[in-house]
């Protein structure tokens, strides 16, 4: 057995995992109740599903220059997807998207709370 | 190999097709982009998919483009997303349909009488809809 062969074997037990998560992401999005449970299920595919299709083909590659690329593409997945769900969670909540009969700990609206309060006085 | 490659692209579609199932149903737009990022990603994961599966390297600049302008959408969507009234998303009849375009008309006359007569000065502001 070559390592040539490893390592296919290992690429394809990555893209498997890979794009399993992606599935999940698809059942977690029609199945979840509300925005934020969808959000969660959502970030699945986005960051660890993205890592291990990347790393499967960087395994299939075997070339520098590509794998930097892919390296790339993994650091800017990183740094844009929590500007997004930053974003769609604020106008969630601020639009009234986010149900607090689901939530166990709510440490945005006590604080919010709490300053109104302070505010009165 | 290749009942690995039918595996993934079996995995994909079926993630990719529910995603698209939650853009349909809504029911706000925020869910909407959440599934539509979705779509996104197993897009990158097909692109990256096709590459394993034909060892070529030159399809990598796609994913890093898909992943620098994959967020731009749900940013953007997400900074406009305003509070939706009870049965936005419900598609309405004809006839309320021009019941609401009458009144829209009565209120843009209405409007442009009082900006004739010089009361209600309107020197712009906000985008509409915009999230505060």
């Amino acid at each position: 057995m070559s390592w040539d062969t490893v390592a296919d074997v290992a690429s394809a037990i990555c893209l498997l995992g890979g794009a399993f998560l992606a599935f999940a992401a698809g059942v977690g999005v029609v199945r979840f109740p509300d925005l934020l449970a969808r959000m969660h299920a959502g970030t699945k595919p986005q960051v660890l599903g993205l890592v291990l299709v990347l790393v499967g083909l960087a395994l299939r590659l075997r070339s520098g220059g590509a794998v930097w690329a892919l390296v790339l593409v993994a650091i800017f997945q990183m740094l844009t997807a929590p500007v997004a769900a930053h974003m769609v969670g604020r106008a969630g909540y601020r639009t009234g998207k986010v149900r607090h009969d689901l939530l166990v700990v709510d440490e945005l609206t006590n604080d919010l709370d709490r300053v109104r309060e302070d505010g009165d006085e | 190999m290749s009942w690995v490659i039918g595996v993934c692209g079996l995995l994909l579609t079926a993630g990719a097709v529910l995603a698209v199932v939650r853009a349909e149903k809504g029911p706000s737009i925020l869910d909407r982009t959440v599934a539509l990022d979705i779509v996104v990603t197993t897009m990158i994961a097909a692109v990256a998919l096709y590459a394993a599966v034909e060892r070529r390297a030159d399809v990598v600049p796609v994913l890093v483009v898909l992943s620098l302008v994959g967020f731009v959408g749900s940013v953007t969507v997400a900074r406009f997303a305003a509070v939706e009234p009870e049965g936005e998303g419900r598609v309405r009849t004809r006839e309320e349909v021009a019941a609401e375009d009458e009144a829209r008309r009565a209120a843009e006359d209405e409007a442009e009488r009082r900006r004739v007569d010089g009361i209600d000065e309107h020197h712009g502001g906000g985008a509409e809809g915009e999230v505060r």
